[in-house]
């Protein structure tokens, strides 16, 4: 059994605000539904599988469902993080290769900027979750997690702040032809480098945006791919996977992605080697270079080397990511970045991305994530997508 | 330098949860307390009724407050500057914790150090370690 063909992704939508005080969770939820159903020349009764996660107002799906009066035979609100997204092409593409769904909506919004939700905020704490008797004290706050990783790996591999830095100099470059980008400024090693602190040995460049906003994906059987107007993108592979802490034996030195990656590589029957594209999760720097090695780009602990010197810039890297300029200067929406990280994979494949910026013969594309907490606990997922 | 302290009293309060309850006892004896499965033999945390390498039965044990940094954050944005970091503890868990009453600067990964209880804002100790070598923490 496989996913390899059985489903393909044939709606992507960005929702173009980055600031949206005056709109709800909800409504941006449904803007982005509207701009991916119209995006793939469908409409919202066509609608019969739906996927959303914590992003989403109300209890799992049924809140969303309800608002946009949707008439559903399928529902997943799995929940993995800002990786969810990426999973949920996956589990709708499983969902439709069973005959489950059809035409399978995915949404994510949010508007944490308005709200003042940032990384560098502790998390609320969930009273029954077994980890907050232990943890809560030292505040369960984004970055300082991922902060652990990044030390752990200096200390490991030599990874040096420099080469960390490279990764938001190749975004910056992305994101100066992107209107919608939040931070369009290129930027420098030294410019990063030289950006305050925030979780050492972090530096606020190292963090991504705060962004509001949303995106929606819609998923299809092959026959109903065929009959739109739209570039087939096909689903081929795909992985999940989580870590934790392992009872206690806390290795920071890789990611969930070393088990999501090779997965979702082997289901599409292609090597690292093969991708043209990658759309790679960046909440942080370092978690851009934990999932390279992870998925197999390089080899575990070369990963500082393999970003350096613009190797991830398109045009003139290896290995172009993230062209949309990413979570690290473009859009970061709901604080959850797998739905961007798709759609931009998207319009590679389809040949829509910023000319400057378009990957030539672009047909093999990967997009992957980790939702959660790097250092403590997190999802993966990774998704292959390739033309037709 | 950047001179970490305790912030006794000061820790946001954990919620209590029945499986942390003894530790917390204990704790407030000055007595380090960790679990290890009955059936396996492995210790682990953070502590739980159930072992999470074979789902035995686990027992509270006495541990050293041994341990040594295995990663740590220095938050200079914070006031007072705080740590987070992961500390392996001797009987071989590794758990998060904070480093405290030391100098930031002077902090590295693989440093010993041992346990010091802090109290959070309800009195709640918290485990924290300080460096093991007196020099690496001058008095104030």
């Amino acid at each position: 059994m496989t996913i390899n063909g059985r489903a393909y992704i044939a709606g992507a939508y960005e929702h173009p605000t980055r600031k949206a005080p005056d709109k709800t969770v909800a409504q941006l939820h449904a803007e982005s539904a509207a701009g991916a159903l119209a995006d793939a020349g469908l409409t919202k009764d066509d609608v019969d599988g739906y996927f959303c996660a914590g992003d989403a107002p109300g209890l799992g799906p049924l809140a969303m469902a309800d608002y946009m009066n949707l008439r559903l035979r399928h529902l997943d609100s799995t929940d993995i993080g800002g990786a969810s997204y990426i999973a949920h092409v996956a589990h709708a593409a499983e969902a439709i290769a069973m005959g489950k769904c059809s035409v399978a909506l995915i949404t994510l919004a949010g508007r944490p900027r308005s709200a003042g939700h940032s990384g560098t905020a502790a998390r609320p704490v969930i009273a029954d979750a077994p980890d907050s008797a232990w943890e809560t004290p030292f505040g369960p706050t984004t970055v300082n997690l991922y902060a652990l990783c990044a030390r752990r790996h200096m200390h490991e591999f030599g990874t040096t702040s420099e080469q960390l830095a490279w990764i938001k100099v190749a975004a910056s470059h992305h994101a100066q032809h992107n209107p919608n980008a939040m931070l369009r400024d290129v930027v420098s090693v030294a410019d990063v480098v030289a950006s305050p602190i925030v979780a050492d040995p972090l530096h606020r460049l190292d963090c991504c945006v705060v962004s509001d906003g949303g995106g929606a994906l819609v998923v299809v059987r092959p026959e109903i791919a065929r009959s739109l107007k739209r570039p087939l993108v096909r689903v081929m592979g795909a992985g999940e996977a989580h870590k934790g802490q392992l009872g206690g034996e806390v290795d920071l030195t890789y990611s969930a992605a070393r088990h999501s990656g090779p997965a979702a590589f082997a289901e599409a029957g292609v090597t690292p080697a093969d991708i043209k594209y990658a759309s790679i999760y960046d909440s942080f720097t370092i978690t851009v270079l934990m999932q390279l090695e992870d998925l197999g780009f390089c080899e575990k602990g070369q990963g500082g080397r393999f970003v350096a010197d613009g190797n991830l810039i398109a045009g003139s890297g290896r290995l172009p990511f993230n062209t949309d300029g990413g979570g690290l200067c473009n859009n970061h929406p709901a604080n959850r970045g797998g739905i961007t990280k798709v759609i931009e994979a998207v319009r590679q494949l389809r040949g829509e991305a910023h000319p400057a910026l378009q990957v030539r013969n672009c047909d093999l594309a990967v997009a992957t994530g980790i939702g959660g907490l790097l250092g403590s606990r997190h999802g993966a997922a990774t998704l292959v997508l390739g033309r037709e | 330098m950047t001179r970490i302290t305790l912030r006794d009293g000061d820790w946001p309060d954990p919620p209590a949860s029945p499986e942390a309850a003894p530790f917390v006892e204990a704790a407030r004896e000055g007595r380090f307390l960790l679990r290890r499965c009955t059936a396996c033999g492995k210790a682990h945390w953070y502590p739980r009724a159930l072992c999470p390498f074979c789902l035995g039965e686990t027992a509270w044990e006495e541990a050293s407050g041994n341990g040594t940094i295995y990663s740590f954050t220095v938050l200079t944005r914070e006031d007072p500057v705080r740590t987070v970091a992961y500390v392996t503890l001797a009987e071989g868990p590794t758990m998060l914790t904070s480093l405290v009453e030391c100098d930031a600067q002077a902090l590295a990964i693989g440093q010993p150090v041992r346990l010091v209880f802090a109290r959070s804002r309800n009195g709640t100790p918290v485990p924290c370690f300080r460096p093991a070598d007196p020099s690496a923490s001058p008095r104030s």
